[in-house]
């Protein structure tokens, strides 16, 4: 009995951290809205392939009157996706300002849109950065790089290769065989730093309509095209933004594909490798790191000062770890760095690391009072970005801090005394020597 | 003269009833001084007033609770973020020492005041005493009589008042006693030749080197004075005992003051001091040399000595011209600099032009301030004169120099009030002196004639008595000189006493005029006391953080600057930056306790004009600029709805001209139109867009629905815009101070396509509607 109560209740712990520790980052709820329910089996090797690592899926449709993101203002889910590319009105309390602020209240989304993406579903790309082709009937024709079918096609499919180069995004295996894609592409802002994108079109791409003939040149071409992009938003809210929802289908996923042009014939497309790698980064799977511990202190002592005094020698530390789906696994790199900023940076020093997650470097304070920042500013591609900073006051000397007597200065204190020996002397002389 | 034994006991009782009379009359002006300035306290509450002495209580505070060496080392991290100031080392503590000395000594006594209540009467104690150094200074100069009346007159001069009523803690309060009480001493030392009170004075030179950047002024006059003394043949040993100890120990002294530092032997305004010294030696030197050489020989030396003397004079005077020179400021520092040409600031360094105080006084204020004094003072210069003692030359020469700076800037009005006081005072008792005289001479009433005429001798001979003690005091001094110079400086003291004696038998007056002349006298006063009793309790009580308004439905009382920074330190976190233009900055930091970016320490000018650029820039650059300074808050004070006019629309001008003397794109000609400062329709497409003018007006035509700008009369310019980079966060209850939160950097970026973002700006708006508070 009580052997099985423990068992019970270890069988609970785990659930129960899974749950509730804010220390996962990782999804866990799920809320997917479709177009109609054909799509839950169509797509199943997607979901399953999610279930499989733990979440949660809840699916609806779309235009369900039940459906809401939160209840009395907690949000029911950790993640979106839509798959809904036609929807033109959601169902409940949702709306495109509701999914954006679902967005920025920290969770993820995905979003695949397809030929005949509606409004709201191009309203909420845009707000996310991703430009859709304005041409509602355009696709994406490549007469190059298209996959070779039984049926000499539009080529609208597309055998894509053109990944990202990030181990972070798309996992440390490499793509093993090209993408499938069919869909409509999407343009970039280049001065936006939060997107990224992921699968670009080859040189040879561009979007039209393929039923009409072209009349001017098509507004998206070539390698600035996306097909699939990333957005991590500025409090590491990740998401996917695809222009075809037929890359996630079984059908794309079992498919064989040879490019066009490529003597090589895969016996099964890429898909499924590049999108179960893509949702691990979207659900923070991966790249997601931490920084906890932030400790600096004088050299020689343990406990953190209220205030440095200027040229002190300190020390300063932090642990960054990052999550590998399940654990927090130490993270390893070498070019973390640590500013001592007081508008502008007075140091800047990279951090060595004991490749345990334990950062740690030690500098002389600048001699330049006032109120200074350990900043750590890390950013790099895949990873949400690390931002910390801590405020701390640095003084001048105290009136009892300085040299004492300074050698430069002997000159100065012999003149003094002497010409207080030389008074007493002639006050001595003048008052009694007659 | 021979009568003189006779009437001596009763002499003696007058003298000592007389005394006794004097002594509680400066009891009572002691009284006066301080509860006239008690208005602030019965009319509004005991409060701390202004700005600056909110600065001082905060830094009070910190001494009562740290200690003199955490205060003196005292590194404030809560100001001119993030650079810190050193308040230790920027500061001039005598206020605050003098407070916290009070407080331990109350709490020694275990009468448990707290730190506010002692700041608050902090000011009106002191006034006290400075209304007895004015008596002091008065008597060393012109008698008792002269003295009391000066002292009577100091306790209620409005100028004064202005400073130091309860709650006004700030440098002046102590400084305008420790400046008196200087020159007392240095007139005493003057007088005695005794270096008891020369030692006296450097210490109190001391504690007003400590309390008063002011304390240039003396550092000047006394020079000046000595200098005079000199060119007019005034030459004594006492004046030289006066001055010398002064210079050596003075300059040592105010050299361990950390704020003054090596100021005080480097910088211009203390040259002229140094300058006398040698040349109060080299006088000194010349008349030892003549005394001991024949006339021949001497005539000899003195020829060796000019040219020697000359050749070494230049070549100091071209060392000096060079150091000076090669300063960048020549030496100066700029508000000095105003002083001698008063136009300087103003064409040059717009952060001093800025301050009202630093403004030139209309001729209203003289009036304002001084009342009746201001016509008095001639009749006392010419008191001065009749007879010209090395004394009465210090009051003309106060009185002359205090004027003239008072021209410059509003804030010395403040010196010249106690030189008005000490000259009515003289004038005032010499009228007095000489109509009673007259009166009394002439009454027919009084029976017994003998006993007039006794009392009448007696007096007269106290006169003389008088006269003939300090020829004597001036003259032991003397002794050790030789005859010639003796005979030199005998000839003008011998001659007063006999032309004092010709004079006083001259100065009697007709009986009807003398006593038209004391009524009219008594109702100059009357009408002084009563100006001075209005001005302390309508024109100069108000605390300024709280602001009363009569209106036809009755009193109206402002407090929204104490809910606006209570708000702050109960809805925000305490490392928090609070942005504002400098005039809050004191206020923000020792009420809200909220780390300030620019305060009314204006050491910084760039911070300031940083801030400056921030506000008169648009939206989108200034959130950049303040967030680059980790602001989170932003802070004005506007006027317009309740028509206070000392708003930040009012003060904007200074923002740009500030601004844009450190940043050039910020150009003053942009905010105005046709070189008038508008903000209706006709107004510049960049004054409507600046950050000032959007977080001011911001939702002000909610109020009204036409957006009637009360303080400028007018209708603004553009009524309807939204805040992108800000949001309104508190506005107070008359809408005088409105804060701002700048909101974070937008989480994603949008893309290029330009959709109907009608749905998700709807939303938001919404949102703050219902964060919105009801203006009334």
């Amino acid at each position: 009995m009580s052997k099985k109560l423990i068992v019970l209740f270890l069988g609970l712990v785990p659930l129960l951290c899974t749950c509730f520790s804010p220390d996962t980052p990782s999804d866990r709820r799920v809320l997917v809205l479709l177009d109609d329910f054909a799509i839950k089996s169509s797509h199943s090797i997607f979901f399953n392939n999610l279930k499989s690592r733990g979440f949660d899926l809840d699916f609806k449709l779309a235009d369900d009157p039940t459906i809401s993101l939160q209840r009395y203002g907690q949000y029911l889910y950790d993640a979106l996706i839509l798959f809904s590319p036609t929807i033109e009105r959601f169902g409940g309390s949702i709306d495109a300002a509701a999914i954006l602020d679902f967005v920025d209240s920290g969770h993820d989304l995905i979003v695949a849109a397809n030929s005949n993406a509606s409004d709201l579903i191009r309203e909420i790309a845009t707000e996310c950065g991703v430009d859709f082709d304005e041409d509602s009937s355009a696709l994406v024709i490549d007469h190059s790089g298209y996959a070779v079918s039984a049926t000499e096609g539009d080529h609208t499919l597309i055998a894509s290769d053109d990944f990202i180069k990030s181990d972070v995004i798309l996992g440390s295996e490499k793509i093993k065989a090209p993408v499938l894609f069919q869909g409509i592409g999407h343009s970039l802002n280049p001065s936006n730093s939060l997107v990224l994108k992921v699968l670009s079109a080859s040189p040879s791409a561009y979007s039209a309509n393929p039923k009409s003939k072209l009349t001017s040149p098509p507004s998206l071409t070539g390698t600035s095209m996306s097909l699939v992009s990333v957005v991590q938003a500025r409090n590491n809210a990740r998401i996917l933004i695809s222009g075809s929802l037929s890359m996630f289908s079984n059908r794309f996923f079992r498919s064989d594909v040879q490019k066009a042009g490529s003597p090589t014939k895969h016996d099964k497309s890429g898909n499924e490798q590049f999108v179960t790698e893509l949702s691990k980064w979207v659900f923070h799977e991966r790249g997601h790191l931490k920084a906890v511990n932030v400790k600096h202190h004088k050299v020689g002592e343990v406990d953190e000062p209220a205030i440095y005094r200027i040229n002190d020698d300190l020390e300063y530390s932090v642990e960054i770890y990052e999550w590998s789906g399940k654990t927090w696994e130490p993270y390893v790199a070498n070019d973390v760095q640590v500013q001592f900023y007081m508008m502008s940076p007075y140091v800047l020093k990279t951090l060595s690391t004991d490749n345990k997650g334990y950062y740690f470097t030690a500098f002389k304070v600048p001699d330049v009072y006032g109120v200074f920042q350990f900043k750590v500013e890390y950013e790099r591609l895949g990873y949400t970005s690390l931002s910390l900073s801590k405020q701390i006051p640095v003084r001048p000397f105290r009136h009892n801090e300085y040299e004492r007597f300074i050698p430069a200065a002997y000159p100065y204190y012999g003149a003094a005394f002497s010409m207080m020996a030389g008074f007493f002397i002639f006050t001595a002389v003048h008052l009694y020597h007659k | 003269m021979a009568a003189s034994d006779a009437p001596n006991g009763d002499v003696l009782i007058r003298n000592a009833f007389g005394s006794v009379l004097a002594f509680l009359i400066l009891l009572l002006i002691g009284v006066l001084a301080f509860s006239i300035r008690l208005f602030s306290v019965i009319k509004y509450e005991s409060v701390i007033h202004e700005f600056d002495p909110y600065f001082n209580y905060r830094v009070t505070q910190f001494l009562t609770k740290n200690g003199i060496y955490d205060f003196w080392n005292w590194f404030d991290d809560r100001t001119w973020y993030p650079l810190g100031r050193v308040i230790g080392g920027t500061v001039y503590p005598g206020l605050t020492l003098t407070a916290g000395t009070l407080y331990w000594f109350l709490h020694s006594l275990n009468i448990p005041l707290s730190v506010e209540t002692v700041c608050v009467f902090t000011a009106p104690i002191f006034s006290a005493f400075a209304s007895w150094a004015t008596y002091l200074l008065t008597k060393e100069i012109k008698g008792v009589g002269a003295g009391l009346t000066a002292a009577a007159l100091l306790a209620m001069v409005p100028s004064y008042i202005s400073r130091s009523v309860a709650g006004s803690y700030d440098n002046e309060a102590v400084a305008i006693f420790a400046l008196i009480f200087t020159f007392y001493l240095y007139i005493k030392t003057l007088n005695t030749g005794s270096l008891f009170y020369a030692t006296l004075n450097s210490l109190s030179y001391f504690y007003m080197v400590c309390s008063w950047g002011g304390y240039t002024f003396i550092i000047n006059l006394i020079p000046m004075h000595v200098l005079l003394c000199i060119v007019t043949g005034r030459y004594s040993s006492r004046l030289y005992i006066a001055y010398a100890p002064l210079v050596i120990l003075g300059t040592l002294l105010a050299a361990l003051v950390p704020v003054v530092g090596f100021n005080a032997v480097m910088t211009s305004e203390h040259f002229a001091s140094f300058l006398v010294f040698i040349i109060i030696h080299v006088v000194a030197l010349v008349y030892y040399i003549k005394g001991i050489l024949s006339p021949k020989m001497f005539k000899v030396a003195l020829a060796l000595v000019v040219s020697i003397g000359l050749a070494v004079c230049c070549a100091m005077v071209a060392v000096i011209i060079a150091l000076v020179a090669s300063s960048p400021t020549k030496g100066w520092s700029g508000r000095s600099l105003s002083l001698l040409d008063p136009t300087y600031a103003s064409k040059y360094i717009p952060i001093i032009a800025s301050v009202s105080e630093h403004q030139p006084p209309t001729w209203p204020s003289y009036f304002m301030d001084i009342n009746v004094l201001a016509f008095l003072i001639p009749a006392g210069i010419i008191a001065c004169f009749s007879p010209l003692s090395d004394a009465s030359l210090f009051a003309v020469l106060y009185i002359v120099l205090s004027v003239y700076f008072s021209g410059v800037m509003v804030r010395l009005m403040l010196v010249l009030a106690p030189a008005a006081c000490i000259l009515s005072g003289i004038a005032l008792s010499q009228a007095f002196d000489v109509f009673t005289r007259s009166i009394k001479f002439q009454l027919p009433s009084l029976s017994d004639h003998s006993h007039i005429d006794a009392r009448d001798a007696s007096s007269e001979n106290v006169v003389l008595d008088d006269t003939i003690k300090t020829d004597k005091n001036e003259d032991t001094p003397k002794e050790r000189m030789t005859k010639r110079s003796k005979k030199k400086e005998k000839e003008p003291v011998e001659k007063p006493p006999t032309k004092f004696q010709i004079k006083k038998r001259l100065s009697v007056l007709p009986f009807e005029a003398s006593i038209i002349a004391v009524i009219l006298l008594v109702l100059l006063v009357a009408f002084y006391v009563v100006h001075c009793v209005w001005a302390a309790a309508e024109a100069y009580s108000a605390p300024s953080i709280v602001l009363t308004s009569h209106s036809n439905d009755g009193l109206h009382v402002f407090d929204d600057f104490r809910e606006a920074y209570a708000w702050l330190s109960h809805n925000t976190d305490v490392d928090d930056k609070v942005a504002s233009w400098w005039d809050y900055g004191y206020q923000t930091t020792a009420m809200a306790n909220r780390t300030v970016i620019v305060d009314n320490n204006t050491w910084n000018n760039t911070h300031i004009a940083t801030v400056g650029t921030a506000m008169s820039s648009p939206e989108k650059a200034a959130w950049e600029i303040f967030h680059s300074l980790d602001v989170k808050y932003v802070l004005v004070v506007f006027g317009g709805l309740v028509g206070y006019p000392s708003d930040d629309i009012n003060k904007f001008l200074w923002m740009v001209r500030i601004g844009g003397g450190v940043f050039p794109h910020i150009k003053e000609p942009d905010y105005l139109r046709d070189g008038q400062y508008r903000i209706d329709s006709m107004a510049t497409p960049t004054m409507l867009n600046c950050l000032m003018y959007k977080l001011s007006y911001y939702r002000f035509v909610e109020t009204d629905g036409k957006a009637f700008d009360r303080v400028r009369r007018t209708e603004i310019g553009k009524k309807y815009f939204k805040l992108t980079h800000f949001e309104e966060v508190f506005t107070t209850h008359h809408w005088m101070v409105r804060i701002y939160k700048l909101k974070p950097p937008k989480n994603r970026i949008r893309g290029k396509n330009k959709k109907s973002k009608s749905k998700t700006s709807s939303t938001t708006t919404s949102k703050r509607k219902g964060t919105r508070r009801n203006p009334f």
